[in-house]
């Protein structure tokens, strides 16, 4: 008689090590329309192969973040992503295999979240294709919470990257050159800030028990998106509260006034439902509108997660007529979808 | 060092690795993402399994040769371990394969200068140095001691003695510092009072690499 495998934690899963290849390998399954894995570089590609003379974007990093990056290929958004293990940023031989997978002749963005391991295997795939794809990179480091000085690794990327592959992705697909695509990519960087908190901590599947610990009434303001603390550990208040946290040092970062236009991006942490998060939307609009800021753009829901982390995260970005065109251009891809 | 040894630190390092894979993860849960000793365990893993491919190392051998045993372990630990550990520990070893590959017969000082082009490796590519809570705090005093050893005329087992010594002191250093680079530095002050996962693997590689010299 065999004994029942038991598994180590109370996740939907097979065996721990496969959790990663099958996750990828459903979402081929569910959008074969939309997507093809290569399953041994672990890179998801868009369907129907690179596009003769279009700027190709590629992204990746480590997964449990979804539908970040896998979710966002498609038409009018990225042409390939690398996924790493859990929360492990991928190995610049994926983003070599992504990179040569997806040109077209017009060159390759490579859109790069601020961690010290993405950072440096993407540097180290640029300089594997060198010579034979034009590589241009973009960092994003939108995260508020961490100040950005000589005394950190730098502000982290977290939501603007959402933002930034579908606006940079319509750029590429109208026909933008690499340089202009890489442009607007820099821009919405710089025209965007993002700050998170959570409500509880999350489980690395491999690892079996939370990153960190939080009280049941407390939560955690500044949170990055892979269980890393954030800046300060703070009693349970309402989310009217907790919104004005967020809000302020994004407001005072990017210098907003009084008639100035926004995208409003709330987003889930994985465990929070999307009744709350409309609840944190309401709370965010309100501010916004005593402040004079028009919610010209808004995006709300899970899209860049931290596995079942409770919580949210507020992504402000400042509109002008070429990034609205840009967020308001057909997209189809897994997790966004409109116009098409 | 010989190809034999070099074959037997690096099958020792992952044994070691995948013993303390959860105390490593443990370390990197109170500072950093946790998932360090599960990326090292499966980057050291698949060195084995590269080595395992390959003939049984003979006893005599040419800088060249384990300068070459050196760069593919390097580029193992480059595809597989991800995270910033794979780049960093992966040119760590491009760079000390180098220094062998250029001796003909590798000598103690070729060892002490290998362990020297590790550490400036890391520091270069993680543009990083010592003081910042990270894995450097291991290595570089290890290189260091590893030098003096060697200009008062001691034997490699007596050079990686020093380094071993200067390693684990290095690491338990990194337990009141502020970690200013690496995922650590998003904690600011929270990051003073717990020991450094890198700088603890780091050890472990140092330790590792003087036990099998010790063995002959």
């Amino acid at each position: 008689m065999t004994t029942p495998t038991v598994t180590r934690v109370k996740k939907l899963l097979n065996r721990v090590e496969d959790v990663v290849p099958e996750s990828l390998a459903g979402l081929g399954a569910a959008h074969p329309d939309l997507v093809q894995i290569d399953a041994a570089n672990r890179v998801v590609l868009r369907a129907g192969g690179p596009k003769r003379g279009k700027v190709g974007l590629v992204s990746g990093g480590g997964s449990g973040h979804e539908p970040l990056h896998g979710g966002f290929v498609g038409f009018g958004m990225l042409d390939a992503a690398c996924a790493g293990n859990v929360f492990t940023s991928p190995t610049p031989d994926q983003m070599e295999a992504a990179t040569r997978a997806v040109d077209g002749g017009a060159g390759v963005l490579h859109i790069v979240k601020n961690y010290t391991g993405d950072v440096l295997n993407f540097q180290m795939a640029a300089e594997l294709v060198a010579g034979d794809v034009e590589v241009a990179s973009v960092v994003t480091n939108d995260d508020v919470a961490v100040q950005d000085s000589l005394y950190t690794a730098g502000r982290r990327g977290v939501g603007v990257t959402v933002l930034l592959e579908k606006i940079a992705g319509a750029r590429a697909e109208e026909g933008g050159s690499l340089a202009e695509v890489t442009e607007t990519a820099v821009k919405v960087n710089a025209y965007g800030r993002s700050m998170g908190m959570a409500l509880t901590s999350c489980v690395v599947p491999a690892a079996g028990t939370p990153t960190f610990e939080l009280g049941d009434d407390e939560m955690e303001i500044g949170i990055g998106i892979h269980g890393e603390p954030g800046r300060r550990r703070v009693p349970l208040a309402p989310v009217d509260e907790v919104a004005q946290m967020l809000l302020e040092p994004i407001v005072s970062d990017l210098g907003l006034k009084s008639g100035d236009s926004v995208l409003a991006f709330v987003n889930g942490m994985g465990g929070s439902p999307l009744i709350e998060l409309y609840v944190a939307f309401n709370s965010v609009s309100k501010i916004l509108q005593a402040k004079g800021i028009a919610v010209g753009r808004s995006l709300v829901g899970n899209y860049i997660t931290s596995l079942e982390m409770a919580g949210f995260s507020v992504t402000l970005l400042r509109l002008d007529d070429e990034l609205t065109r840009l967020w308001d251009a057909p997209v189809h891809t897994p997790a966004l979808r409109w116009r098409v | 060092m010989n190809l034999q040894q070099t074959d037997a630190w690096l099958r020792l390092a992952a044994a070691r690795l995948h013993e303390q894979a959860t105390a490593l993860t443990r370390l990197d849960q109170a500072i950093g993402d946790g998932d360090h000793g599960i990326n090292m365990d499966r980057g050291f893993s698949a060195v084995v399994a590269m080595l395992d491919a390959q003939p049984a190392p003979d006893g005599g051998s040419s800088g060249q040769a384990v300068g070459g045993l050196l760069r593919q372990a390097g580029q193992t630990l480059i595809r597989t371990v991800g995270g910033a550990s794979g780049p960093l520990y992966g040119t760590a070893l491009l760079r000390a394969g180098a220094v062998y590959a250029r001796a003909e017969t590798p000598s103690v000082a070729d060892t002490v200068a290998a362990m020297k082009a590790a550490a400036e490796g890391i520091g270069s590519l993680g543009r990083s140095t010592t003081g910042e809570k990270t894995m450097l705090d291991a290595l570089v005093p290890a290189a260091a001691a590893a030098q003096a050893a060697f200009d008062s005329g001691h034997d490699e087992s007596g050079v990686l003695a020093a380094a071993r010594e200067a390693a684990t002191a290095g690491a338990e250093s990194t337990v009141p510092m502020l970690a200013t680079k690496g995922r650590a530095s998003y904690l600011g002050e929270r990051s003073i009072g717990h020991q450094d996962p890198g700088a603890t693997s780091a050890a472990l590689l140092v330790c590792a690499l003087a036990d099998v010299i010790d063995r002959g």
